[in-house]
């Protein structure tokens, strides 16, 4: 993905120049095309709209069809002090619409927000169809109703010895022109920059995203408010583009038309709208004047759409790029033999893990200084848990668990399937709430909190079935969950280099050693073996360096081979560390832990040692219906 | 001071309103919670049905005909749609159903104005049930107190579906846990194209019925979509009795409001939406299984 931020650091060149290039080079190459320098400012000011646009629904995967509302709310605030209030400044109220626009997108979205996926979509639709009628009806004396406001004037800026007048036609231009590169730039720095990675991690997985400790909703709305600001400076050019301020700018279609525009041009590109209104503009005036097809251009633009969803995913700008890559990975491997890209990473990979090899030396040491052989356990207890209780309906998930686990301590839970252990653990991360009970970390009741608060205090999971970002590279992966760490719950650091945040790529270097990834930094995760993906499942969890890892059957599914080498992985990362495993692998389980629960029925049954477990009546009774001795056999 | 006639026929438009929001919703809800799909075309669906039976009308004369070659019309064209395209998008994101949809969407308008252009066109109510009737102190239209009649008749017809046949028993376990359903063996493609044509013949059978009231143009679904989205958040999604529930509180909103100040009708559904949203996001009689 073009989300990417490693990737476009190393462009040669910054794309914020080559944009700057483009737009002043625009009025003396497009006239040669014919291209009417109303259409240009017009392709801007959407380009503008889609850049906010493409930050909620590229970036952070919330398809809003709402953006008119926030679009018109813009643009008639503007127009309303310019034209009604008699404010002189055009600059300056541009810029309160485009607040009033951001303030109205932060209470929208704190309304929208509240449900995901499809119900946002409806709530959005919704409230896009009644800033209409708002506008229409009980606004009408602001708003001049149904004939919009007429004579919005244009901007002029006094430098003193010289006064710029920015008029209409292509003298009106470079002020959008520049409008649009500040936009484009401080696009630029938001997605990549801490903020715009957590956004990526929130569209591919919003659970794991929230599970490694980024407040999700907070982030959400944040993207929200983001888009909606955006969308407010455009409506405020719009007005000044028309010298006009039309009520159609709170239509339902306008959402409608950016959306398209967006995913025509390409989604998660910045750009895409830029190209999309581009395409669309240009064949609405060649289909309807050239090809004389009247109102039937909006039916072949609906169908070119339409193909574009089924056939080409990411768009003109996202086509473009994979046919860019597909010839570029054949040019190169008919000249090399081999892809360049893996040779140019080895030398880089290489030293990386050397480095990050001596960092695990050293962070060994520390951890046996630190850890469970220095200070044994009477540190005392990380984890309380009494009388924890589940109750699904009627079904009994968990039954008055009293569970306790000593600061360093290597903890193993069993039982068979149904026994209920992945909702205890649930329990424990505060994925789920218990029904009764209550858990103490770190002498914190962390009962009825949230898991994102949880992983911030320092108690995370690795999960059962994998929850990874899954169109991210392993790096991008391991990044999102060390932030977390880095930065809280939530930080509004939307102009901060990730190179710059301290202590960051030390953190991944040494997870990516830890789970033994190194050799695969710039992999996407769905080029991973499922083993691979299994590793950087504990990866996430570890990188958030928490104080109690719960690791939910990290062996599962897994070839006797890998079962074997991840043992030896996970005997390496206890050190120093507090754990909680559960698996259904005995043997390596009896191999890993100190102290084994077994759990049957939502009951702990017994606890003890390893050794203590194998001989126990009850477990074996549990197990294997009372056949004796077979579980010290099979150990 | 209230006008008490003036009050009792609102009371009744919106009546009349919310049987009809209450089978489309229905329709929409019942997509929603087996395929798993939010069909953003379900307005366009209940456009293109009112301009399924003006053919029908014109061609035979008959209202009678209208309806029920309309209702067909829909259901085939909603079974076709499923197994043509809507198919291959359920393993894609719920952003690209949603893109496919609104862009399906636009088609069916566009589709609609290339053939009967952007002029309004109406079919008037069969002899039978034109005039006036009177109940009590007013007059009301006969054919809207009849829509009301014909509307709870085809929601009940659905419910006798949803609630009383094999079919449906595995639409509501489906909506319930999609997931299980899948795992017992059962072929849920075939359910989901069933599925997806009846809630289709559900908002163009509504499209039908409601043309004598209100005439027809391309745009005419826009705003039933609006409003059936409201419906389904009040409502709750997925759920048979939350669209009529919705449905109902919806229309009599719409036309209670309208009496007072038609501008904000829209204003007070949405704020109906906002207290539900806050107070029971999950929607009035929302189902736990598809979020």
């Amino acid at each position: 993905m073009s989300g990417s931020p490693a990737m476009q650091n190393k462009r040669r060149f910054p794309t914020a120049v080559v944009t700057a290039i483009a737009l002043i080079a625009a009025p003396f190459v497009l006239p040669w095309f014919d291209a009417a320098p109303n259409t240009v400012n017009r392709i801007l000011v959407w380009g503008l709209f889609g850049i906010g646009f493409d930050i909620l629904f590229g970036y952070t995967g919330l398809l809003s069809f709402g953006q008119s509302a926030f679009y018109g709310t813009g643009g008639f605030v503007a127009a309303y002090l310019l034209t009604q209030a008699g404010f002189p400044h055009v600059i300056l109220a541009l810029i309160i619409g485009m607040v009033a626009a951001a303030f109205v997108g932060y209470l929208i979205g704190l309304l929208a927000l509240r449900r995901t996926g499809i119900y946002f979509a409806m709530i959005t639709v919704a409230i896009a169809e009644i800033f209409y009628f708002v506008e229409f009806n009980p606004l009408s004396a602001w708003t001049g109703g149904e004939n919009g406001l007429p004579g919005v004037p244009t901007p002029s800026l006094d430098l003193g010895f010289t006064t710029l007048n920015f008029t209409s036609g292509w003298s009106l231009y470079p002020f959008l022109a520049f409008c649009y590169f500040v936009g484009i730039v401080i696009a630029l720095r938001i997605v990549r920059s801490p903020v715009g990675v957590v956004f990526t991690a929130i569209r591919e997985n919003p659970l794991r995203a929230a599970a490694v400790g980024h407040s999700v909703r907070g982030y959400k709305l944040a993207a929200f408010v983001i888009a909606a600001a955006y969308a407010g400076l455009a409506g405020g050019l719009l007005g000044v583009l028309q010298a006009f301020m039309p009520p159609d700018a709170f239509m339902f279609d306008t959402s409608g038309q950016l959306i398209m525009q967006t995913a025509i041009g390409g989604r998660g590109t910045l750009f895409g709208p830029l190209v999309g209104a581009s395409v669309w503009l240009f064949l609405q005036d060649f289909l309807q004047a050239t090809l004389g097809l009247g109102a039937t251009w909006k039916l072949v633009l609906g169908l070119v759409f339409v193909l574009l969803v089924c056939f080409l995913r990411q768009g003109i700008i996202g086509g473009v790029r994979d046919l860019y890559r597909f010839v570029h990975a054949r040019a190169s491997s008919r000249h090399s033999g081999q892809p360049d890209r893996i040779a140019a990473q080895r030398p880089s990979a290489a030293a990386a893990s050397a480095r990050a090899g001596a960092e695990i030396v050293r962070s060994a040491a520390v951890a046996s200084l630190a850890g469970r052989h220095a200070a044994p356990h009477d540190a005392g207890p990380i984890l309380q848990a009494t009388g924890l209780t589940k109750h699904y309906g009627g079904v009994l998930a968990n039954t008055d668990i009293d569970f306790t686990v000593n600061r360093g301590e290597l903890r193993g839970i069993i039982g068979p399937n149904g026994a209920g252990k992945s909702t205890f653990f649930k329990m424990l991360t505060c994925e789920v709430h218990p029904t009764s009970g209550k858990i103490m970390f770190e002498g914190r009741d962390i009962t009825g909190m949230n898991v994102t608060d949880v992983c911030q205090l320092g108690l995370t999971k690795s999960y059962q079935v994998n929850q990874l970002f899954n169109s991210l590279t392993v790096r991008q992966n391991l990044t999102i969950a060390a932030l977390a760490a880095l930065r809280g719950r939530f930080r509004l650091d939307l102009f901060r280099n990730l190179a710059k945040i301290h202590g960051l790529s030390e953190r991944v270097e040494h997870t990516l050693e830890l789970v033994n990834l190194g050799a695969r930094p710039d992999t996407p995760v769905s080029q991973l073996a499922y083993g691979e993906k299994r590793r950087l499942e504990v990866g996430l969890a570890l990188a958030s360096s928490p104080k109690l890892l719960l690791l939910d059957e990290p062996l599962a599914g897994m070839s006797p081979q890998e079962r074997i080498e991840t043992v030896a992985l996970l005997k390496s990362i206890a050190r120093g560390r507090t754990m909680i495993i559960i698996d259904h692998d005995m043997d390596a389980l009896f191999e890993l832990a100190e102290r084994v629960t077994v759990l049957q029925e939502g009951r702990v049954l017994v606890e003890g040692t390893p050794d203590e477990i194998k001989r126990n009546p009850k477990v074996q009774e549990a197990y294997l219906g009372g056949v004796q001795g077979v579980l010290e056999e099979a150990a | 001071m209230v006008n008490w006639p003036n009050f009792l026929s609102q009371l009744f438009n919106g009546l009349v309103l919310g049987a009809l929001l209450a089978l489309i919703s229905s329709g929409l809800t019942i997509i929603y919670g087996t395929l798993g799909v939010l069909n953003l075309a379900h307005g366009a669906m209940f456009m293109l049905g009112g301009y399924a039976g003006y053919v029908v009308f014109k061609l035979s004369g008959s209202f009678t005909l209208a309806v029920i070659g309309g209702a067909l019309f829909m259901l085939v064209l909603g079974v076709l749609m499923e197994r043509l395209i809507i198919r291959h998008f359920y393993a894609r994101p719920h952003e690209d159903q949603l893109l496919l949809t609104f862009g399906l969407s636009i088609c069916i308008v566009e589709i609609v104005r290339f053939f009967f252009s952007s002029m309004s066109v109406a079919v008037p109510a069969p002899a039978l049930l034109s005039g006036i009737t009177p109940l009590g102190t007013m007059f009301y239209p006969t054919y809207r107190l009849a829509l009301v009649g014909i509307v709870i008749a085809a929601l009940l017809a659905l419910y006798f579906v949803l609630y009383r046949t094999r079919l449906g028993m595995i639409v509501r376990a489906g909506i319930e846990d999609p997931v299980m359903v899948d795992s017992l063996g059962i072929d849920v493609y075939r359910v989901f194209m069933v599925v997806f044509g009846i809630g289709s013949m559900a908002a163009g059978f509504a499209g039908i019925v409601n043309a004598p009231v209100a005439s027809l143009t391309p745009e005419s679904g826009e705003a039933i979509l609006v409003q059936t989205f409201v419906v389904v958040v009040i409502g709750g999604v997925g759920s048979f009795p939350g669209a009529v529930l919705g449905g109902l509180i919806a229309g009599e909103i719409i036309s209670l409001t309208s009496m007072v100040n038609p501008g904000y009708a829209y204003v007070m559904l949405f704020a109906a939406m906002t207290i539900v949203l806050l107070v029971r996001p999950r929607g009035l009689l929302g189902a736990r299984g598809r979020e």
